[in-house]
């Protein structure tokens, strides 16, 4: 081998090693008892191999209900990406199809908010949350960020850039736009419906600031809002707390792994088309 | 991006042409497919941007039955050196100004390093791309009780390896390279993929072209590929300063502010003055001053990419 691909391989390697480490050590700890986790000399094999972390975290009556909080998770973050790609498809279509009076407005007002830093919204949601009756509910977790005005933004480029000729000879067959939406539009634009899908759940399931404020009976929690809790517990057991950080991580882990392409396209579409 | 990219159908479409593929649709149509989506755009985005600065205007918290309008009060305080909470407010807004200023060039620069390892052709380029992407799709919650955990002084991996007793997070100016350490290895991989993205729109011909005039590997990253990247940098310039400036998360778990609230970020302030202790018409007017101090941030990085973009 020539010098310079040694230099990459190593390179490439000493990488590699600095990103899958921490993560193989938030693994390894998950299958320890604390006293293993805490005595030195580390050890990267848990001795003894133990699952008492999961089955702490992971049994119902558990202070630490980290089952509890992965079923608000899930649940929280497939609603939240349901509600935002129906409504967001929706009003994209419009935008993108339709004439009527006022569509520069509204066009220019949902994109403008897009440049707004969205703590602005922080307080006053909070208390628009409160005054709704949703504070320690999963409604405050699933509903406002629906608001955002991105995905309506992403749709809308596709739909514009798809091919009008379909649409019309489904016009000339008597079809209404209804129908032109439902069985024309939404399949051809499925993969960038796909990756809205993607991008909010991963949003959601990983959103912190909000939850850790809006939610505070142990048995609402997301998992993000939990894990801080399990953190801020006066002796962190590592353990029980690497457990529960490898619960949020495998979804999103498989997730990414199964729609990398949309995950990544998604970032290469903000970052230079947008 | 396209302000309006329907060639096809405004061709097909005249105004004179009522029956056009576009018109065929009732006049309540269009706004019955933008209801959904406009009742939570305006209940929870346009709404709250009026209704906040509303309550930035009063001495409000949400759990006393009085909250007397006060006018610009709250913004005239922030300003005044000595009242309750000027002192820790602009405290934690240089601590967000510390933190973007130190994070942003090491985001901008790992990150494009990266880049360039992975854009050569070799097998195993995607799982590599994969591998370094992978911890930003973990949320902060996980990024930061793990870190918390492998830079612990005493049972840590980082001080274990380095044989050191580093107080990584509690301390400064460790707390401050933990934080920044911490953020690159969560987010690399973002910007990772959008110079990957930048470089392979760069013209072929050009390194062709570099080649042939005997140009050096250094020639060559100069000359044709710092010019080509040119755009996709002012803007990854200018999210991650934005993504820096609204730093919560880490600071949160990591460091929970330490030393002595010297990295308590703004956000962190706000979140704690107007969540924590129901303090809703101060936290207000700071979101806005924030808001404000970004806007005018992003404006001069504007400014000042676009005429090194002209020159």
């Amino acid at each position: 081998m020539k010098p310079g691909r040694v230099l990459f391989w190593l390179t490439l390697g000493v990488l590699t090693v600095i990103f899958v480490a921490p993560l193989l050590w938030m693994l390894t700890t998950s299958f320890k008892t604390n006293n293993d986790a805490t005595a030195l000399p580390l050890s990267w094999l848990p001795r003894p191999f133990t699952g008492d972390a999961y089955s702490s975290v992971l049994t119902t009556n558990s202070a630490t209900p980290v089952l509890r909080w992965f079923v608000n998770s899930m649940i929280a973050a497939t609603a939240n990406a349901a509600l935002i790609v129906a409504v967001d498809a929706m009003a994209a279509y419009a935008l993108a199809r339709m004439r009527f009076h006022g569509r520069r407005l509204v066009s220019a007002t949902v994109i403008g908010t897009l440049f707004v830093p969205p703590f602005l919204f922080l307080i006053p949601n909070f208390l628009i949350v409160s005054r709704l009756g949703w504070l320690d509910s999963l409604w405050a977790i699933i509903v406002p960020s629906a608001g955002g005005a991105f995905g309506v933004f992403f749709l809308r480029q596709f739909f514009a850039a798809l091919p009008v000729e379909l649409e019309e000879a489904a016009l000339m067959e008597g079809a209404n736009q209804w129908q032109i939406f439902t069985r024309i539009v939404l399949p051809l634009a499925r993969p960038a419906l796909a990756t809205l899908t993607v991008l909010s759940f991963l949003t959601n399931w990983n959103d912190f600031l909000w939850p850790i404020y809006v939610l505070y009976s142990a048995e609402n929690l997301t998992l993000p809002a939990g894990l801080g809790n399990l953190q801020n517990a006066a002796t962190t057991n590592y353990p029980i707390a690497m457990a529960g950080a490898v619960v949020a991580s495998v979804p999103v882990l498989l997730l990414f792994v199964a729609a990398q392409r949309h995950v990544i396209q998604s970032v290469t579409h903000t970052g230079v088309k947008g | 991006m396209a302000v309006d990219a329907r060639p096809a159908r405004s061709v097909a479409a005249p105004a004179a042409e009522p029956g056009g593929a576009v018109r065929r649709h009732g006049p309540l149509t269009p706004y019955l497919f933008l209801l959904p989506f406009g009742v939570l755009f305006i209940g929870f985005v346009l709404i709250p941007a009026i209704y906040g600065l509303w309550v930035s205007l009063h001495d409000y918290n949400y759990l006393l039955p009085g909250k007397p309008w006060t006018g610009l009060q709250n913004y005239i305080d922030l300003f005044t050196p000595g009242s309750r909470d000027s002192g820790d407010f602009w405290k934690s807004m240089l601590a967000t100004g510390i933190f973007t200023v130190f994070s942003v060039p090491f985001l901008i620069v790992c990150p494009l390093g990266v880049a360039l390892l992975l854009n050569r052709a070799f097998k195993g380029r995607g799982f590599f791309r994969a591998v370094f992407f992978a911890p930003y799709v973990l949320g902060v919650a996980v990024v930061g009780i793990l870190f918390r955990f492998v830079l612990d002084p005493n049972i840590g991996l980082v001080n274990y390896y380095l044989g050191s007793a580093i107080p990584w997070t509690t301390d400064l100016p460790w707390a401050w390279i933990s934080l920044i350490g911490m953020t690159v290895w969560w987010t690399l991989g973002f910007n990772a993929v959008i110079y990957m993205a930048g470089l392979q729109d760069i013209s072929p011909d050009l390194y062709e072209a570099a080649r042939v005039d005997g140009a050096s590997r250094w020639d060559e990253f100069r000359n044709v590929t710092l010019p080509g990247l040119r755009p996709v940098m002012a803007f990854v310039t200018t999210i991650t300063i934005l993504a820096s400036a609204n730093m919560f998360g880490q600071s949160f778990l990591l460091t929970k502010g330490a030393p002595a609230n010297e990295t308590r970020t703004a956000i962190m302030y706000i979140a704690e003055t107007g969540l924590g202790n129901n303090r809703q018409g101060m936290a207000a007017a700071m979101s806005y001053i924030l808001a404000l101090l970004l806007m005018a941030v992003s404006l001069l990085n504007l400014r000042l990419t676009q005429r090194r973009g002209a020159s």
